[in-house]
C-alpha cells in the first residue's frame, strides 16, 4: 500500500513546461528518502489550470503544488512526504488561507466546476487500466452486456438529453437509434477526435487524461447500433494522446474487454486508430469518413447521413470525444441523474478551454446553465492587469463573439445560439480592451481561408474575398461601403456552401458586425483603430513639451524616423519614414511618445 | 477472457488507491508526528509499520499522514488516529510493536487502546 499518491500532469500543457523532468526528480528525490515503497509516482491527465504548470497534487491531503521546478522537489520530498510539513511558498495560492490549507475544491477556479467528461483527469494513471477499473471503469460496459437490451441502451441515452458536444448538439440517442434502424452486414463507430479549433484542447485532455473511457463508451455505442467496428480519428500532431489510446487499447485487448464476445455476451467489438493530419475540414463528419476511407478530406452532401450510408457505404455512428466521455456515467447513475444536470434543453456539462486575455487559462467543467461571466470572471479569475472585458469568442472560427452587454447569457446550445454565436466545441477565447475586433475577425477568416478545402466555390473564393477586405480596413483603406460588401458576402458563403466550415466562416464577421459595428465605422470613417492594434491606423507623435531631448528614441528607431538635436530641440517622428513599430515608446523613460 | 465479476474483482482491490486520493469525511485519519523529534524517536519506522499493517489487512477508508511537532517531544513518536464523530486519541512512545494492537483494536475495533495513550503514559 503506498500511504501517498504524488499525480503530477503528464498533458501537454504541463509536460510542456518540464514536467517529465519534476517526474523524474521526484522519482530520484524519494528513492533518496527510502520511501519509494510508501510513495506512488502518478502520471495523470490535465487537472484544467494549464496556467500554473507543471502541476502536482499530493494525496491523501490533496496539497496543491503550482509551478513546481525540479530544484524545487528535493525540498517538497523531505518536507512534505517525509516530515508532513506542506512547502507553503509553491502551494497554489488560492489554497493558502490565514492558519490553514484550503482544499481544492474551495477554489474559486474549482468551486463552480463540476466534472463529468473530465472526471478521471488529474485522477488517474492513463496508462494503467486497474486504475480506470478502480473508479468503476468498465462497469457500465459490463452492465449493458449483461442486463440491457441494445434498445434499452439506446432508450437511456435517448432519456438522458445528452447532445453532441462537438458543436452542433446533435441529440445523441437519436443519432444512435438511426444507426441502429438499419440493417447492414456490417456498421462502424467513429470516434470524432478532430479538434480543431484554434485554442481548443479539451478533447485532447480527455484522450490524455482517461482513455479507456473513449473505448468503453464507443464499445458501448457498438454493442447500442450492431457495429461490431470502431475508429478513433485522431490528429497525428497529438502525440501523447495517440500513444496513450494504443496503450489503453491493447490493454483493454488483453482483459477481453476489446475483441470477440466481450464478458462472455455474443458481441464483438474492436477498435483502430486513425491519425488524420490535421485538415479543419476533416472535423466535418462526411470529410472525415473521406479521409479514414483514404480519399480527400472533402465533404459531401447529406442526405445520406452517416447513420444510413456512412464509413466504406455501411451505417456509420459517430460520436464526438467528449460526447463519450459522459456515456458510461450516463449508463451507471441513470438517464434522471443527467437529466438533472443543466437546463431545459441542454443536459449535463460543457467542458471549456479558456484562453486569451484571462487569468486562469486552462481547461474546466461547468453545468449547462453557468453563466459567461461566472466561467470569465469567477473560475477564469478576470481579465489581467486591470483592463476591461470587452468580449467572448466561443465556437471558434465558426462562433462569434459575445459582447459585455450579453456577459449573464447562460452558456446551453439555444442561447448561445440566440446570442449571435453557438456552443462550438468548446474553446472560449477571452478578449479585453486592447484587442480589435475588426483585427479579430480578421484572424478567424485566415484560418478559414487556410483550412477551406475548396470544393465549394462560395466558401474558397468568398472566404478569400472577405478576408480581403477585413485586410483592406485593417490596414487604413476601408470604405463605409465595404460593411455592406462583408454584409453581402457574409449572407452569400454561408447560404451556398455545402458542409458547417463554410456555412459557418462568417460568422465571426456577422457577429463582430452586429455588436461592433462602431468599430467598424472607426476604421472605415474615422480611420483609427480603437484599440490601437491596426498598424495601418496608428500614428505616432513626441510631445513636444514632454520631451526631454535625450535622443533615446532616435537610438532604438530602426528606421531613422526619428530627428532633433541632443539636448537643444525636441525630437519628431517623421511619419512618412516611420514604420509603426512602437520600439520609441518602449525606450521613452518620460512617456512623451504618444501612439494614436 | 474476463467476466463483469472480473473486472469488479480488480475494482475492489484498488479501493485503496481511492481512499487515498479521495478521502472523505467518513475517512479515518492516522497522524504520524514526523519532525525532528519524532524521527529522532524513531517515528520513521512506526510510519512504515503502520502503512504496511494496514496494506497487510487489507483495510479500507483509512489514510496515513504525517505531521510536524506538537509540543511533547518527550514523548515521540507520536500517533494520532481520528475516528471521524469521535475524540481525537493521540498514543505516546509508539513503536513498532504498538502498532498491531493500535490498528486491530481502534482502527478496526473501534476501541482505544488506553494504555497508550497520552492520558495514560503521561500521569
Amino acid at each position: 500500500m503506498y500511504r501517498s499518491h504524488v499525480m503530477i500532469c503528464a498533458g501537454t500543457g504541463c509536460a510542456s513546461s518540464g514536467s517529465a523532468k519534476v517526474a523524474e526528480a521526484f522519482a530520484e528525490a524519494i528513492a533518496n528518502q527510502g520511501l519509494s515503497d510508501e510513495v506512488n509516482i502518478v502520471k495523470t491527465g490535465c487537472f484544467g489550470l494549464c496556467a500554473l504548470g507543471p502541476i502536482v497534487i499530493i494525496h491523501p491531503e490533496g496539497t496543491f503544488y503550482s509551478m513546481v521546478k525540479v530544484d524545487d522537489v528535493p525540498e517538497i520530498v523531505s518536507e512534505h512526504l517525509l516530515k508532513g510539513r506542506p512547502v507553503t511558498r509553491l502551494l497554489y495560492d488560492e489554497t493558502v488561507k490565514e492558519d490553514e490549507i484550503a482544499g481544492l475544491h474551495e477554489t474559486p477556479f474549482y468551486k463552480k466546476q463540476m466534472r463529468l467528461a473530465l472526471r478521471n483527469c488529474g485522477r488517474i494513471n492513463p496508462e494503467l487500466i486497474d486504475e480506470y477499473i478502480a473508479f468503476d471503469g468498465y462497469q457500465a460496459l459490463g452492465k449493458v452486456l449483461t442486463e440491457m437490451t441494445p434498445e434499452e441502451t439506446v432508450q437511456l441515452i435517448t432519456d438522458s438529453g445528452l447532445r453532441g458536444r462537438g458543436g452542433a448538439g446533435f441529440p445523441t440517442g437519436l443519432k444512435w437509434k438511426f444507426a441502429r434502424g438499419y440493417d447492414a452486414d456490417q456498421k462502424y463507430v467513429i470516434c470524432n477526435a478532430d479538434e480543431g479549433d484554434p485554442g481548443a484542447f479539451m478533447d485532447r485532455s480527455v484522450l490524455e487524461g482517461d482513455p479507456h473511457v473513449i473505448i468503453e463508451a464507443m464499445a458501448i455505442a457498438g454493442y447500442a447500433t450492431d457495429a461490431s467496428k470502431g475508429f478513433i480519428y485522431v490528429r497525428a500532431e497529438y502525440p501523447i494522446a495517440i500513444k496513450r489510446l494504443n496503450i489503453a487499447i491493447e490493454q483493454a485487448k488483453a482483459y477481453g474487454l476489446l475483441g470477440d464476445n466481450i464478458f462472455g455476451s455474443d458481441f464483438s467489438f474492436d477498435i483502430t486508430i486513425k491519425l488524420g493530419a490535421g485538415a479543419f475540414v476533416c472535423g466535418e463528419e462526411t470529410a472525415l469518413m473521406a479521409s479514414i476511407e483514404g480519399g480527400r478530406g472533402e465533404p459531401r452532401p447529406r442526405p445520406p447521413f452517416p447513420a444510413e450510408r456512412g464509413l466504406f457505404g455501411k451505417p456509420t455512428t459517430i460520436n464526438n470525444v467528449e460526447t463519450l466521455a459522459n456515456v458510461p456515467q450516463i449508463i451507471l447513475n441513470g438517464a434522471d441523474w443527467f437529466r438533472s444536470i443543466g437546463t431545459e434543453k441542454s443536459k449535463g456539462t460543457k467542458v471549456f478551454a479558456l484562453g486569451g486575455k484571462i487569468h486562469n487559462t486552462g481547461l474546466v467543467e461547468v453545468p449547462m446553465g453557468t453563466t459567461l461571466r461566472e466561467v470569465v470572471d469567477e473560475i477564469g479569475g478576470g481579465v489581467p492587469g486591470g483592463k476591461k472585458f470587452k468580449a467572448a469568442q466561443t465556437g471558434g472560427p465558426s462562433g462569434g463573439c459575445i459582447p459585455i452587454d450579453l456577459f449573464d447569457v447562460k452558456i446551453d446550445y439555444e442561447s448561445l445560439a440566440e446570442a449571435g454565436s453557438m456552443m462550438g466545441s468548446g474553446g472560449l477565447i477571452v478578449m479585453d480592451e486592447d484587442n480589435c475586433m475588426v483585427d479579430i475577425a480578421k484572424f478567424f477568416l485566415g484560418f478559414t481561408v487556410e483550412e477551406s478545402c475548396g470544393k465549394c466555390t462560395a466558401c474558397r473564393i468568398g472566404t478569400k474575398r472577405l478576408y480581403e477586405v477585413l485586410d483592406k480596413i485593417t490596414e487604413g483603406k476601408g470604405e463605409p461601403e465595404d460593411l455592406d460588401i462583408l454584409d453581402e458576402l457574409c449572407e452569400y458563403i454561408s447560404k451556398n456552401s455545402l458542409c458547417q466550415l463554410g456555412m459557418t466562416a462568417p460568422n465571426p464577421v456577422m457577429s463582430t458586425l452586429k455588436f461592433f459595428r462602431e468599430e467598424y465605422i472607426a476604421h472605415v470613417v474615422d480611420k483609427v483603430c480603437p484599440a490601437g492594434v491596426c498598424k495601418g491606423l496608428l500614428s505616432y507623435s513626441i510631445i513636444a513639451d514632454k520631451c526631454k531631448k535625450c535622443g533615446l528614441c532616435t537610438k532604438v528607431c530602426p528606421a531613422d524616423a526619428i530627428t532633433g538635436v541632443l539636448g537643444k530641440e525636441p525630437f519628431v517622428i517623421n511619419k512618412d519614414a516611420c514604420i509603426k513599430c512602437g520600439a520609441c515608446v518602449e525606450a521613452c523613460k518620460f512617456g512623451a511618445i504618444v501612439r494614436k | 477472457m474476463k467476466s463483469l465479476a472480473d473486472i469488479t474483482a480488480i475494482r475492489d482491490k484498488m479501493k485503496n488507491l481511492i481512499d487515498t486520493r479521495e478521502s472523505d469525511e467518513d475517512t479515518i485519519r492516522i497522524v504520524v508526528g514526523m519532525a525532528t523529534c519524532g524521527i529522532a524517536a524513531g517515528a520513521r519506522p512506526v510510519l512504515s509499520e503502520i502503512t504496511a499493517e494496514i496494506a497487510r489487512r487489507e483495510l479500507h477508508n483509512v489514510i496515513v499522514t504525517q505531521t510536524g511537532c506538537i509540543g511533547i517531544c518527550q514523548y515521540e513518536p507520536v500517533v494520532e488516529v481520528l475516528v471521524p464523530g469521535h475524540e481525537k486519541v493521540t498514543y505516546v512512545n509508539v513503536t513498532t510493536d504498538k502498532v498491531g494492537r493500535i490498528i486491530s483494536e481502534h482502527v478496526i475495533g473501534g476501541k482505544p487502546v488506553a494504555e497508550f495513550t497520552y492520558g495514560r503514559v503521561a500521569r
